[in-house]
């Protein structure tokens, strides 16, 4: 009986070829635009999450000046190689520190000229944040004492000085220095934020500190944690250690700061998580609009069908066969246009995330909900006009014109 | 037979369940029809009546075939026997070869047998007929209240219909008069 009542509804689907897609189609989109928002905003997500990590899940930054919130402004005082000592020494739960400052420069090569970002920092730095020494090698214990100015390019700085010439050994201007290249760094590409990570040149701290900063002071100091867990437990260390240097005592707030790059990226994380729900519950609105759609054409379809719907009345069908019919009906056309709607919004954020270079990922449950949720809008709008139908009167449905 | 509105359409309706009196009794099999429910009524001519209006009242953009099914699928007959079960019945009413076709593509009369094979395709005991020669022209309707009178005594089906032309009334061997309402006259042994 399910079987032929679900073949006659097919049927009818089919008879009424054009208006079944057009009603449909409120139901295809809705179905489509929620998959494909909550694929898109899973997909960043993953990125942002991804690009993080990239960076150094237990990656921790210190940096002189305290995390502003309003207006209070705190004069900092710089931090000093010594800070990096300190940490290195007397935290327990920290692995590796690179003290790092920073200077722009025009770097020049031949007659081609580069302007960019000069980092001076250790041999630590590489492996914090990193990078990987493509070509040459990184900085020697002598260099790194002594300051000789040597530097590592990054991949852009390489490419846009040398093109596709071999750069090791040969010497760059980096702004009134000339620097020895002893190494090229493999490409990171763009961070999430859209910021080019390979457009730096990196010397060792202390060429940088004489030569280009004429001062002592770190810009900042990057500090990985033993392990993933192990960050609360060394932001805890560090912070004690740097109020006890930097002689703040309790209640006074701290010149400094030190980030997490994991509470970022959790921060991140739900800020685009929040956006995505957003996002997909925008598009689950369009899903109900779909099913008043199919409710509208539903009580058409009954009026319009009074009389054969009293012909199987008359023949010896039951109230609750024609509801049935009326019910699967509109289940029907809500469900094929979840599949529809699943394939389009399968295909859409694929093309769209191939488009914006972010990872695609099917998500089975957000797929399942879709289709439920088609499937229980034909039951919910359908059993109006189904009940409708079935609760006409024979003599009266046949005497319909 | 009747004039119109002299309730001979009402008393079919009484008659095949559709309507419940609202005064007296129906007993139909012994049973009082009036105290039965719409799902018990709809049960009474799903096994035991058949239908044939004036109209036709054929499923439009639908083959004959599937017409003559109709009436079996609510009898839940199993979808090979039910194909067979039609194509009897569809060449008993003399229509074979026209089973794909929709009821637009075939003539009134042709309407009215595919209608008369879908009232008999459940072997009722009784079929209703209320005007069914009332939109044919006369050959036409010679030809289907042949297919009647057969139909009710080659296989023993009563056969109740209304009509209000005379000479549709002459096939009938017992003719009631209606009129405003009550029965006038009650000829039996007509033909």
């Amino acid at each position: 009986m399910i079987w032929s009542t679900i073949l006659m509804a097919l049927r009818e689907v089919r008879r009424n070829t054009m208006r079944s897609v057009l009603t449909t189609l409120g139901i295809v989109i809705g179905v489509a635009s929620v998959i494909a928002m909550v694929t898109l905003g899973r997909g960043a997500t993953a990125k942002i999450t991804a690009d993080i990590a990239n960076m150094g899940t237990n990656l921790l930054i210190v940096s002189p000046g305290a995390e502003r919130r309003g207006p209070t402004s705190v004069v900092a005082t710089a931090l000093k190689l010594d800070d990096a000592r300190a940490i290195t020494r007397e935290a327990s739960a920290v692995a590796d520190v690179a003290p790092t400052a920073n200077r722009s420069a025009l770097v020049v090569y031949g007659n081609k000229n580069w302007s960019t970002l000069i980092t001076g920092s250790t041999n630590s730095y590489f492996s914090i944040r990193g990078y990987v020494v493509s070509a040459g090698t990184t900085f020697s214990d002598a260099d790194l004492q002594g300051g000789t100015p040597v530097c590592v390019l990054g991949a852009t700085v390489r490419r846009e000085l040398f093109g596709t010439q071999d750069p090791l050994g040969a010497s760059v201007r980096v702004g009134p220095v000339s620097c020895t290249i002893t190494g090229v760094l493999a490409s990171k590409g763009q961070s999430t934020f859209g910021q080019d990570q390979d457009d730096f040149v990196i010397m060792p701290l202390a060429a940088l500190q004489r030569r280009l900063a004429g001062n002592t002071d770190v810009g900042s100091i990057y500090v990985s944690a033993v392990s993933d867990k192990a960050t609360d437990k060394a932001k805890q260390q560090i912070e004690a250690l740097m109020r006890e240097r930097r002689h703040i005592v309790s209640g006074q707030n701290d010149d400094f700061s030190v980030q997490d790059m994991k509470e970022i990226s959790k921060t991140l994380g739900s800020v685009t998580g929040a956006l995505t729900a957003l996002l997909g519950a925008i598009a689950g609105v369009s899903l109900l609009v779909g099913g008043i759609g199919i409710m509208n054409i539903m009580l058409v379809s009954v009026t319009e069908r009074t009389r054969e719907i009293g012909i199987r009345l008359a023949i010896g069908a039951r109230g609750h066969e024609v509801l049935l019919q009326f019910l699967i009906e509109a289940v029907t056309l809500s469900a094929m246009g979840g599949i529809f709607g699943m394939i389009l919004g399968l295909g859409g954020s694929f093309a769209a995330t191939r488009a914006l270079g972010i990872p695609f990922t099917v998500s089975v449950d957000i797929l399942v909900i879709a289709l439920v949720f088609s499937a229980s809008v034909g039951i919910g709008f359908g059993f109006f006009p189904a009940r409708k139908a079935a609760r006409l009167n024979p003599i009266e449905a046949l005497r319909h014109e | 037979m009747g004039a119109s509105g002299s309730g001979k359409s009402t008393c079919l309706n009484v008659l095949g369940c559709l309507d419940k009196p609202t005064s007296g009794a129906y007993l139909f099999r012994g049973v009082d029809v009036g105290t039965l429910d719409m799902d018990q009524l709809a049960l009474l001519r799903r096994h035991y009546l058949g239908f044939v209006f004036q109209g036709f009242n054929l499923l439009a953009r639908t083959s004959a075939l599937e017409n003559v099914e109709l009436p079996l699928i609510y009898r839940r007959v199993p979808s090979v026997e039910r194909r067979k079960l039609a194509l009897q019945a569809l060449a008993d009413v003399g229509l074979k070869g026209r089973e794909k076709h929709t009821p637009a593509e075939l003539s009134g009369g042709q309407q009215q047998r595919v209608a008369i094979a879908r009232a008999i395709v459940t072997k009722p005991q009784m079929l209703l007929a209320d005007e069914p020669t009332g939109n044919l022209d006369s050959a036409k309707k010679t030809e289907i209240m042949r297919l009647l009178v057969e139909l009710n005594q080659a296989r023993g089906i009563t056969v109740i219909m209304v009509t209000h032309e005379p000479d549709m009334a002459e096939f009938a061997s017992r003719v009631v008069h209606f009129k405003d309402g009550l029965v006038e006259r009650d000829i039996r042994g007509n033909a």
